[in-house]
């Protein structure tokens, strides 16, 4: 593996600023989860400008529905989910401050746009290597929407989380570039 | 629950020989991950991935066996008990508009097929979400032949890109009707890693279509490399003078399936 950076959120936009698509990054701290149903929701609240029951504010979320806690675990496996499917919320919640999102799969043009214009970067995991992620993360509370199950918002303590940026805040998209790297 | 806790040990060497050609370091990388959370899953008795499938059935159904009840009923008792003693996610939702998660995964999706003989073959092939939504059926015209189903496929990966969490495997289903193409090419998915087409002329349309995906350069997670799929299987059935139904099924690399026989 190349150079690894090591981030801890709340991230600033000084920290957004030094990370380049193909970064590796080990992210330890707290995150959200958040999928698409918690998502509507956010952004329901979002835009009748009322307050939302976490502050997104330099804070980064992580697209994930965990599988249920066996006995003796701290959580169940929780790789990334598809992320296109908060595409439609997510301009909204990076103008309320969010700087980072973890998850997998390509970004829409607006979510990619507005990550310039708020200065975020979009990190992916390894989908389906949820078994391994979930050895990184050290403590979870549902702080929201418990209603939802697996789609609740879960703080997570994280320790070392392996990610690679894949968007960053300069416009750059690891999926196209990648794909232009290794077409033969 | 053993479909969803320990990968297949074809696609493991999958895994493995990829490694091998992968050009990437990230995407090299991300093989690695995988092998290590399929070890981690096999050893702790846990899920593989967080989306535990949709459970689809295929029931062997032997002309000379009497089940006494309902089998379909056995069915989903039986997913009822995995996904809640087995700790999988449950990710069914009653009513596709108006509805709430079932709570227990069920029902399960059952591929009922009459077969002679006395006994009962049950596959279970838990399907996750980000995959299937990649996939699609097309109807074409009988002139497309076999170069506009390689052409289609071809299309239809390249603009799933990193959202089926490649590395993939690809179902193509060719012929039938519009209904039975896309079982066909869920039924594609059922075949092991190297596993070709009996039909030789299948079988090189096979190989030739993951030459050209793996050209492609998505790789691993789509984040450019060598390996974006571990296989492609082609199942065909007759068709109408008039159709050319083609369908692509996508399963990303947590290629799950178990088979029992009563």
């Amino acid at each position: 593996m190349a150079d690894v950076t090591r981030m801890k959120p709340p991230l600033s936009d000084e920290d957004i600023l030094k990370l380049k698509i193909g970064d590796s990054v080990l992210i330890t701290g707290k995150i959200y989860t958040a999928r698409d149903a918690a998502h509507k929701r956010l952004f329901e609240l979002a835009q009748k400008g009322e307050k939302l029951p976490i502050d997104l504010k330099g804070n980064v979320i992580y697209y994930a529905g965990p599988a249920p806690t066996k006995p003796g675990y701290i959580i169940g496996p929780a790789g990334p989910t598809t992320s296109g499917r908060c595409d439609p919320y997510t301009p909204t919640l990076l103008a309320q401050g969010l700087k980072g999102m973890i998850g997998k799969g390509v970004r829409s043009k607006e979510v990619r746009d507005a990550m310039q214009e708020y200065k975020a970067v979009y990190f992916a995991a390894t989908g389906g290597a949820a078994a391994l992620i979930s050895k990184n993360i050290k403590a979870v509370k549902i702080v929201a929407y418990e209603d939802l199950g697996p789609e609740a918002i879960r703080e997570l303590e994280v320790e070392n989380f392996p990610v690679i940026v894949a968007n960053d805040a300069f416009g750059g998209d690891l999926y196209q570039e990648g794909i232009k790297k290794y077409k033969r | 629950m053993e479909a969803n806790y320990y990968l297949g040990d074809d696609v493991i060497k999958a895994f493995k020989d990829g490694l091998k050609r992968e050009e990437s370091a990230t995407g090299k990388d991300i093989l690695n991950q995988l092998l290590q959370n399929a070890e981690i899953a096999k050893q702790e008795d846990i899920p593989i991935c967080q989306d535990c499938g949709f459970a689809v059935v295929f029931l062997d159904l032997g002309t000379e066996v009497y089940v006494k009840g309902n089998i379909i009923d056995a069915i989903n008792e039986g997913v009822r008990k995995g996904y809640t003693e087995g700790y999988l996610r449950k990710s069914i939702v009653s009513d596709p508009i108006k509805g709430k998660n079932t709570g227990d995964n069920t029902p399960a999706i059952v591929h009922t097929t009459l077969v002679p003989g006395d006994k009962i073959k049950i596959t279970v092939a838990p399907k996750g979400g980000g995959s299937e939504n990649m996939s699609e059926v097309r109807m074409g015209k009988p002139a497309d032949g076999i170069e506009g189903v390689k052409d289609f496929v071809i299309d239809r990966v390249l603009r799933s890109s990193a959202n089926p969490c490649p590395p993939i495997v690809v179902g193509v289903g060719i012929g039938g009707t519009f209904e039975y193409v896309a079982f066909l090419a869920k039924k594609a998915l059922l075949r092991n890693i190297g596993e070709r087409h009996p039909d030789p002329f299948y079988a090189d349309v096979e190989t030739e279509l993951l030459q050209r995906i793996n050209k492609l350069g998505i790789g691993p997670m789509g984040l450019g490399g060598r390996i974006t799929a571990l296989d492609v299987f082609i199942e065909t059935h007759p068709r109408h003078i008039a159709s050319f139904p083609v369908a692509v099924n996508i399963n990303c690399h947590v290629a799950r399936h178990k088979t029992a026989i009563i």
